[in-house]
């Protein structure tokens, strides 16, 4: 079973590196957006603190749904991906090699360009690390609930603008810990443990189901 | 003698039977709703504490918000009756149920919305369950554009149904970020629930009302669970054999 997430995990991120344009494309969505914010609301130095952990976490959430849409759609037009069905390995643990990989090339990537929001928006350094550190723990969720909209949308016309009415509902909780905790760091008195301990628990409920209704949602997009 | 379950879990049998069952929930419907806001409006005290005439728009607003997140569990139950039994029929029930939801949900937003501005002296607050309705609304709008999106019916059905289970897993998550966003303290306009101290009179106005709503929800779920089984039955003997009778 392990070999099999390797395998799939290896294959995925070795064919993404092979076209390396498409993670860097995600990355600069992210930074865009983050930058055109203040050009909109201006450069008052207070305003954009207070508004920093929102407009991040909002420009992850559309970077990571932006890339969603290749979770499957290129293994559905080659094939593979009906050949991974048919395997006798267990669908949800191939599925859950999938998200890996997705969150690898996609979140991991904004966690670590994180410290450029912190500059653009004056943030201590004490926030940027708790902002890093929320985006560590959310964004593995974000790849995981969005591949069930993913998987829902296979195929579909317009599967990208369908994707976000049906994910983006489910992604609030990430969001709404995601900002508060880092609205909670600017404080004095700030207490950022009740903010990690139900995001992580919110991660570990989507990594319990998330690869399995993944897994039902392929098979009734593939069927 | 034994019963068969399934009879009426066969389109064809339903058909006739729906159409029997439409004619008494409007009655219903009507008799129940004219009666709650009839008792409402005049048969409860006048002044109320500090509330004044307006709030007797909670008879609308608190019968359709309850029927905007009853209807999401009921459509959930027939999704998933549908993903275990794999009956068309039920199938059909969750799609003719979402759009009814939709528009309950959208009446508690509206009314509440008024309610609000005469109360709050506001049309919107990001109070919990004011953003929960919002949610809610926008989980209804995933669902039906999902199952619109979808040509194959039998898809259509079976993700839409996925879709709306993966919503009811996360709403309790949801409503508590929703609820309690800062975890070091939670705060909220709306009042604590009220339901116990209510007085009996408003109260018996609400209760029937709702009643009177949900009647309401199965005479046009019915309806509309009638014209879907045409659309997707159309091509069956039954269905021919429907129009040459009349």
């Amino acid at each position: 079973m392990f070999k099999t997430f390797w395998m799939i995990l290896k294959r995925d991120l070795k064919l993404a590196l092979r076209r390396r344009s498409e993670i860097f494309t995600v990355l600069f969505f992210f930074i865009i957006v983050v930058s055109l914010f203040p050009l909109g609301v201006g450069f008052d130095e207070k305003m954009l603190q207070s508004i920093a952990s929102g407009v991040a976490w909002i420009a992850a959430l559309l970077a990571s749904m932006l890339a969603l849409e290749r979770l499957f759609s290129s293994d559905y037009v080659d094939g593979t991906l009906e050949q991974m069905l048919l395997t006798p390995q267990p669908l949800p643990v191939l599925v859950f090699a999938k998200m890996t990989a997705h969150w690898l090339l996609t979140g991991l990537p904004l966690v670590l360009i994180a410290p450029v929001v912190g500059i653009l928006y004056h943030l201590e350094a004490e926030t940027v690390k708790v902002m890093m550190f929320m985006l560590l723990l959310g964004t593995p969720i974000l790849s995981m609930v969005g591949a069930i909209g993913a998987a829902l949308t296979l195929g579909l016309r317009g599967g990208g603008v369908l994707i976000s009415l049906l994910i983006l509902p489910l992604y609030i909780p990430v969001l709404v810990y995601g900002a508060g905790a880092i609205n909670e760091s600017m404080l004095q008195s700030g207490n950022i443990e009740p903010y990690t301990l139900l995001l992580s628990a919110f991660l570990l409920l989507s990594l319990i189901f998330s690869p399995w209704a993944t897994a039902a949602a392929l098979k009734i997009s593939l069927e | 003698m034994s019963l068969n379950w399934f009879k009426y879990s066969a389109p064809m049998n339903f058909y006739p039977l729906a159409g029997k069952l439409v004619p008494i929930f409007w009655i219903l419907a009507i008799v129940l709703t004219g009666f709650g806001l009839y008792w409402g409006f005049f048969k409860t005290p006048d002044v109320l504490s500090d509330q004044k005439q307006y709030y007797r728009i909670i008879f609308v607003h608190v019968a359709s918000s309850w029927m905007g997140m009853w209807l999401y569990v009921m459509m959930v139950f027939w999704g998933l009756v549908g993903l275990v039994l794999n009956t068309r029929l039920s199938f059909m029930m969750a799609k003719a149920t979402s759009v009814t939801g939709a528009f309950m949900a959208a009446i508690a937003l509206v009314s509440g919305a008024v309610w609000g501005k005469v109360s709050w002296g506001t049309w919107w607050d990001w109070d919990p369950r004011l953003t929960m309705s919002l949610i809610l609304l926008f989980l209804y709008i995933g669902y039906i554009a999902l199952q619109s999106a979808i040509d194959d019916p039998r898809r259509a059905d079976k993700a839409s149904a996925v879709l709306a289970l993966v919503g009811l897993a996360i709403v309790p998550v949801i409503y508590y970020s929703v609820n309690c966003p800062n975890p070091n303290e939670c705060a909220s306009l709306h009042q604590e629930s009220s339901f116990k101290g209510i007085e009996s009179n408003i109260l018996l106005g609400m209760l029937v009302t709702a009643l009177g709503f949900w009647m309401y929800s199965f005479a046009v779920i019915l309806m509309r669970v009638r014209n879907i089984i045409l659309e997707r039955e159309i091509n069956t003997k039954w269905v021919a054999e429907l129009q040459n009778g009349r």
